[in-house]
């Protein structure tokens, strides 16, 4: 295989995986690390690597949008982010002491529990619990709805903030946006309509994968060759994405197909790594 | 009278923070459209020079010499080669991210919100000392 072969089954590969990422909303990275290591037997050190750079590029792009519509919480993202990025920090650096069939196992794990947040269904909610602290940190906002703004309020916000933290954590260590788990700690957590906390998280994967990145930078895990069809494909699966998911109503079909997808690739990995393979 | 005075306060507070937003949006989608053209540049740079090569990424061995410093990278763009330019553009990439909060911080100092001046700040001393800390180990 040449180089010019690899790039374009790479291409094509996170192409589609940025696309099913933004279809779901849980982001094209953690689909990337399993294509990457099992299909074209790269080293995980490069398929993380490559990984982070595709998640900042969609948290960024996507983002951009969102945050100019005034559904993003500009504060509460920023406030969260100091969990997550400290999170991030330690997680890159105990990363190099944690041996490779670890870090496998525990992708696949975090993958599974991906799977079952993308199967959740989505009750719209909107909290009006008052919370000393959400109205200290001015947490509470609204967002723009068919009828006006939506005036919602921040609850638990300790816990979503400890929430962040292991999220963060686990951003670091496996490379990825953990989308899936920011998710958990603002609908789950902290009680915020569906619509803010996708939106929000995806504001904050960025800065969070920034965080990581930079020490993977200084690492050599970020091999430009593995990394720039990468980003190309999955950037620019995600922006079709974004274009279908304006026409289209029903995902749910979409959800369930991605779910297998992602639980077959994390029983292949749990089992690399169990035997030593990655 | 109070009442209409808080309700022009929180419209004032409102308009402001759609500037910002308004901002960030701008400087997330000029950020990450830049850092993409320079990785696709330098991709097809890449691949004219390198694509009948045989890939080698097994085995984790870092990334070339050349390309882990920055003057490295500036070196390598002189000399045309692809994988300096696809370097700058993902430090470009991870920039921009960073510089999000740079700008929030300025946001947030224009609306003269001192507990969030505060709150970007940290954020941002945590990136550094993130990278003085990659740097060590």
């Amino acid at each position: 295989m040449t180089i010019l072969i690899f790039t374009l089954i790479l291409l094509v590969g996170s192409y589609g995986a940025g696309l099913l990422g933004s279809l779901t909303g849980l982001g094209g990275g953690f689909i990337i690390i399993p294509l990457v290591t099992l299909l074209l037997n790269v080293d995980i050190h490069y398929a993380i690597g490559a990984s982070l750079v595709s998640v900042i590029a969609t948290s960024s792009g996507s983002a951009a949008a969102f945050v100019k519509e005034g559904i993003t919480n500009m504060r509460l993202g920023m406030f969260l982010e100091i969990a997550t990025t400290a999170g991030a920090m330690c997680g890159a650096i105990v990363a190099v002491y944690i041996p490779t069939n670890y870090i496998a196992v525990l992708f696949g794990l975090i993958l599974i529990a991906s799977a079952i947040v993308s199967l959740q269904k989505k009750v719209i909610s909107v909290e009006h619990t008052k919370s000393v602290l959400a109205e200290k940190l001015k947490l509470n906002s609204s967002y723009p709805g068919p009828n006006g703004p939506i005036e919602y309020t921040v609850t638990r916000v300790g816990g979503g903030f400890v929430m962040m933290i292991f999220a963060g954590l686990i951003s670091g260590l496996l490379g990825i946006g953990s989308g899936a788990l920011k998710v958990i700690a603002m609908d789950n957590i902290m009680r915020i309509p569906f619509k803010v906390s996708t939106t929000t998280s995806n504001f904050m994967i960025g800065v969070t994968a920034s965080a990581s990145a930079v020490v993977y930078l200084q690492r050599g895990y970020i091999s430009p060759g593995v990394s720039m069809p990468v980003v190309i494909g999955v950037l620019a699966g995600a922006f079709t994405g974004s274009k279908i998911l304006v026409n289209s109503s029903s995902s749910k079909w979409l959800r369930l197909i991605f779910a297998v997808v992602i639980s077959v690739l994390a029983l292949q990995m749990i089992y690399h790594g169990m035997t030593g393979k990655i | 009278m109070n009442h209409e005075l808080t309700l022009t306060n929180k419209k004032m507070k409102i308009f402001k923070d759609r500037d910002m937003q308004q901002l960030l949006g701008h400087v997330l989608r000029t950020g990450t459209m830049v850092s993409i053209t320079v990785v696709f540049i330098g991709g097809a740079f890449f691949i004219y020079r390198h694509g009948q090569s045989i890939p080698d990424y097994h085995k984790w061995n870092g990334i070339p010499n050349f390309i882990r410093t920055a003057s490295g990278i500036f070196h390598g763009i002189g000399a045309l080669k692809g994988q300096a330019m696809i370097q700058l553009g993902i430090v470009l990439l991870i920039a921009t991210p960073i510089l999000r909060i740079v700008f929030s911080t300025i946001g947030f100092v224009l609306e003269k919100d001192y507990m969030y001046i505060g709150i970007s700040l940290l954020v941002l001393g945590i990136i550094f000392f993130s990278m003085l800390s990659g740097h060590a180990g």
